[in-house]
C-alpha cells in the first residue's frame, strides 16, 4: 500500500448531497454521523475540517435552524422545556431556625395564583438570613392535590382533613390553627387577603392570638430596626391609603405581593400534629351552597361559562344546554354582531375579560382578541369542527364534531345523572 | 306602629355605623357598607334597630351620621371617643350593656386603618359567633338565624347561626335606600361619654395616600435567544391539550362531562 492518501471524489460528493439515496450510509462510513464531535476533524493534510451540515438542528417546521447562543450543539435533538423544569435546584432545610406558616386558600384543591405569590413572600421572609434560614410551613385543609406543592416553595406540610373542617367551618379551622400555633409556634403567619376564606380566617386567627395584623400587605422590605427585621406596606382605609409599619406576626397579603417561587424545588415534607384536634360544638352550621341564577352572575366573575360562536346553528339547543349545565352564557363577537346574543355577553378584548374556572367554547375558532379575553381561564373546553383552529390549540380538552349533537348528548347525560341521584335519594 | 305595640317578640338589632369617606371627593359621608347594614336591619321583621357609633361629633361627622338617620331611624347612640382612640373597649362595653341579639357591622371602615378587624375583635371579646360577608337574612326563629353568605363569583351559601351573633356585610348586600332630608334633621343623636383608651401603635405608622401598585412584568427566564423569542412571539397554546377527533357525540360528551365533574362546576 502506498502512503499517499487517496480521495474518493464520488463518495465525497455523496456525502455532500443530502438527497442522495446512499447519503446516510456514506456518512456513516466516513464517520461523520451520530457523535456530534465529528463536526470537526483533522483533514488529510493536517488542516481542521468542519462539516457545515452537521451544525444546527431541524426545527419544528422541518427547517434547519442554527442557534448561535451556544445552548444547542449541532446534531442534537431539540431540548424540550421539560428539561429546564427538572433542573430546578432542590433545597432541603433539615434544621430550620424558625417557621413561616402559610395557610393557602386552595380553591378546588389547587394552589391559586394568589397562594403562589404568598408562598413566594414566605420564601423571601424565610430565606432572608443566609445561614439561619427558616422553613415554610403550609397548613392545608381538606382534600387537596398534593403534587407540585414542593415546586411552589413549601418545606413542611400539614394536611388537616376531617368532616368538621369541610365547607364553611371557621371555628373548627381556627381551633386547628391554634393547635398548630401551640405545637410549632411559627414566627410568622401569612394568609391571603382574599374573599375565598383567607381574609376571614386570618382575622379570626389574629383576634385569637391577640396580634394586630397587617391587612392588605403588598410590599415588604428589610429594616433591622423592626422587631422581626422587616417593614411592610399595606392598604388602609378601603384601599385609599398606604400604611407603612413594622411587620407584625400575622400578615394578610394581597395578590402579587411577591414573585412566586420558580428557581428552586422544596421538600414539602409532611408533618402531623401530636395531639388530636379538639372537637368543639360549632355554633355556625353550613347548609351548603344555594343555587343562583347563572344568568344573573356578571360575566367577568362567572365560574363556568358556556360561550357560543359562529359555529352554533341550533340556538335553542345552546340556551337549553346553558340552563341545564348551570352555566353563564357568553358569546364571541360574530355571534353578537349577527344578533344572536346581546352585546353584554361578548367575551374578548372588546367585550368582557372573563376569569372563569371552566370556559366552554362552542363553535368558536379563537380569534386572538377572543383568546386574550379568556387568558385567565383555568380550563378551556372547545367543541369545534375544525381541528386546526387556534381555540383547539388553546383548549385543555377539544372535541372535534358537530356542536349541536355533542351539546345534546351532554345535556342528556347530565339530566340522566341528576335523575339517578334523585332516585337514589 | 312600633313593634312593641303588637305585643310580639321583638328582635333587638344593633347596627355599628361609621363615618365614611367619599372615594372621589374625600368628603365625609355615610359609609357604603354600614348603610347596607342598616338597610339589612330595616328589612328584618319585628326588629328593633338601634344605631351605634363611636367617635366625635364634629360638624362633618354629624352630617355623615345624619345620613343614617335619614334612612328612617329616630335616633343614634353616640359613644364619645376622640380621634386616635381605640374604640373597641368602649364599643364592647356598650354592646354588653345593651345585649342585642344581632349585631350588624360593615366589613371594613373607609377611614383610618380599615383593617376590618373590629367585628372579629368584638366577637372574640364577647364570645359570640361571627359570620362575614352576609348578603341576606332569610329568617330568624327560635334563637337561630338563617343567613345567606356571599361567596366570590356571585355564589351564595346558606348558614345557620345561633344568636346572639355578629354579622358583617359587604358590597354583596342589598343597596342602601336613599337618605331623606327631613328625618335626617329630626333624628336625635344621643351622645354619652365613655372611658378613653388610646391606640398607641397607630402613632408609629406612616400613612400616605395610596400609591399605584407597580404592574407585574412578565419575566421570561430563558437560557437562549430562541427560547426568549419563542416566549415573546408565542400565541396562546395549551400544549398539553387533549384533542378528540373522530368520536361520536356521546363519547365527546362523556369526556366533557368527566372534566366538568372533576372541576366540580356541575351541581
Amino acid at each position: 500500500m502506498s502512503e499517499i492518501i487517496r480521495r474518493d471524489p464520488r463518495r465525497e460528493w455523496i456525502a455532500r448531497n443530502r438527497l442522495h439515496p446512499d447519503h446516510l450510509s456514506v456518512l456513516a462510513e466516513l464517520g461523520k454521523r451520530g457523535a456530534s464531535a465529528t463536526t470537526e476533524w483533522m483533514g488529510p493534510n493536517g488542516v481542521i475540517r468542519r462539516d457545515p451540515h452537521a451544525v444546527g438542528f431541524i426545527g419544528p417546521n422541518g427547517i434547519k435552524r442554527i442557534d448561535r447562543s451556544g445552548a444547542q450543539q449541532g446534531g442534537h435533538a431539540v431540548v424540550g422545556t421539560t428539561g429546564t423544569k427538572e433542573s430546578r435546584r432542590l433545597v432541603t432545610i433539615d434544621e430550620p431556625a424558625f417557621l413561616v406558616a402559610v395557610v393557602p386558600d386552595m380553591p378546588g384543591g389547587r394552589l391559586s395564583a394568589h397562594d403562589r405569590d404568598l408562598l413566594g413572600l414566605a420564601r423571601q421572609l424565610a430565606d432572608a438570613d443566609g445561614e439561619r434560614s427558616g422553613a415554610v410551613l403550609a397548613v392545608i385543609f381538606g382534600q387537596a392535590d398534593l403534587g407540585g406543592l414542593g415546586d411552589a416553595g413549601i418545606d413542611r406540610l400539614i394536611v388537616l382533613d376531617g368532616d368538621d373542617l369541610d365547607g364553611y367551618a371557621p371555628e373548627a379551622r381556627l381551633a386547628a390553627l391554634a393547635a398548630v400555633e401551640r405545637e410549632l409556634a411559627p414566627r410568622l403567619w401569612l394568609l391571603p387577603d382574599s374573599k375565598l376564606g383567607g381574609a376571614d380566617l386570618g382575622r379570626r386567627l389574629a383576634a385569637r392570638l391577640g396580634e394586630r395584623p397587617a391587612a392588605g400587605v403588598w410590599q415588604i422590605e428589610r429594616d433591622d430596626a423592626c422587631a422581626l427585621g422587616w417593614r411592610c406596606t399595606g392598604r388602609g382605609a378601603a384601599g385609599s391609603s398606604d400604611i407603612q409599619r413594622t411587620l407584625p406576626r400575622v400578615v394578610l397579603a394581597l395578590p402579587e405581593c411577591a414573585e412566586p417561587v420558580f428557581e428552586t424545588r422544596h421538600a414539602a415534607q409532611p408533618l402531623s400534629l401530636k395531639q388530636a384536634l379538639p372537637s368543639l360544638l360549632g355554633r355556625i352550621e353550613d347548609r351548603g351552597q344555594v343555587a343562583v341564577d347563572p344568568a344573573g352572575v356578571a360575566l367577568s366573575e362567572a365560574e363556568f361559562i358556556l360561550s357560543a360562536g359562529n359555529g352554533v346553528k341550533d340556538w335553542d339547543g345552546f340556551h337549553h344546554a346553558a340552563k341545564v349545565l348551570g352555566a353563564t352564557e357568553g358569546a364571541s363577537r360574530v355571534a353578537v354582531d349577527d344578533g344572536f346574543m346581546p352585546r353584554d355577553r361578548q367575551v374578548g378584548a372588546t367585550g368582557t375579560w372573563v376569569t372563569a374556572r371552566v370556559y366552554m367554547a362552542v363553535g368558536i375558532s379563537g380569534a386572538i382578541q377572543h383568546l386574550q379575553g379568556i387568558q385567565s381561564c383555568d380550563k378551556v373546553v372547545a367543541i369545534n369542527l375544525d381541528p386546526g383552529c387556534d381555540m383547539v390549540k388553546r383548549a385543555d380538552l377539544a372535541v372535534i364534531g358537530d356542536s349541536a349533537g355533542i351539546l345534546a348528548a351532554l345535556v342528556e347525560m347530565v339530566e340522566r345523572q341528576r335523575e339517578e341521584k334523585r332516585d337514589a335519594a | 306602629m312600633r313593634p312593641e305595640a303588637l305585643g310580639e317578640a321583638v328582635l333587638d338589632v344593633a347596627v355599628l355605623v361609621s363615618v365614611g369617606r367619599h372615594p372621589v371627593t374625600g368628603r365625609a359621608r355615610r359609609a357604603d357598607q354600614d348603610a347596607r347594614g342598616v338597610e339589612l336591619a330595616k328589612s328584618l321583621e319585628r326588629a328593633q334597630v338601634t344605631l351605634l357609633h363611636a367617635g366625635t361629633l364634629g360638624e362633618e361627622d354629624e352630617e355623615a351620621l345624619r345620613g343614617y338617620l335619614g334612612m328612617g331611624l329616630p335616633s343614634l347612640a353616640l359613644i364619645e371617643q376622640p380621634r386616635g382612640a381605640d374604640v373597641l373597649p368602649a364599643l364592647a362595653r356598650a354592646l354588653e350593656e345593651a345585649n342585642p341579639q344581632l349585631v350588624i357591622a360593615g366589613e371594613r371602615a373607609e377611614q383610618g386603618e380599615g383593617s376590618g378587624m373590629l367585628p372579629y375583635l368584638l366577637a372574640e371579646r364577647l364570645g359570640w359567633p361571627l359570620i362575614g360577608g352576609v348578603a341576606d337574612v332569610e329568617s330568624i326563629e327560635n334563637g337561630t338565624a338563617t343567613l345567606l353568605q356571599a361567596l366570590p363569583r356571585g355564589q351564595r351559601r346558606r348558614l345557620r347561626v345561633r344568636l346572639p351573633a355578629i354579622v358583617s356585610v359587604d358590597a354583596a348586600a342589598p343597596a342602601a335606600r336613599q337618605s331623606a332630608f327631613g328625618p335626617a334633621r329630626r333624628g336625635e343623636i344621643e351622645a354619652e361619654p365613655a372611658a378613653v383608651e388610646w391606640d398607641e401603635a397607630q402613632t408609629e405608622w406612616s400613612v400616605t395616600p395610596a400609591r399605584k401598585r407597580p404592574k407585574r412584568l412578565k419575566i421570561v427566564k430563558a437560557a437562549s435567544a430562541r427560547d426568549r423569542f419563542k416566549a415573546a412571539a408565542a400565541k396562546a397554546e395549551g400544549g398539553s391539550g387533549q384533542v378528540l377527533t373522530d368520536v361520536t357525540p356521546e363519547q365527546g360528551a362523556e369526556a366533557i362531562f368527566k372534566l366538568l365533574k372533576e372541576e366540580g362546576v356541575l351541581r
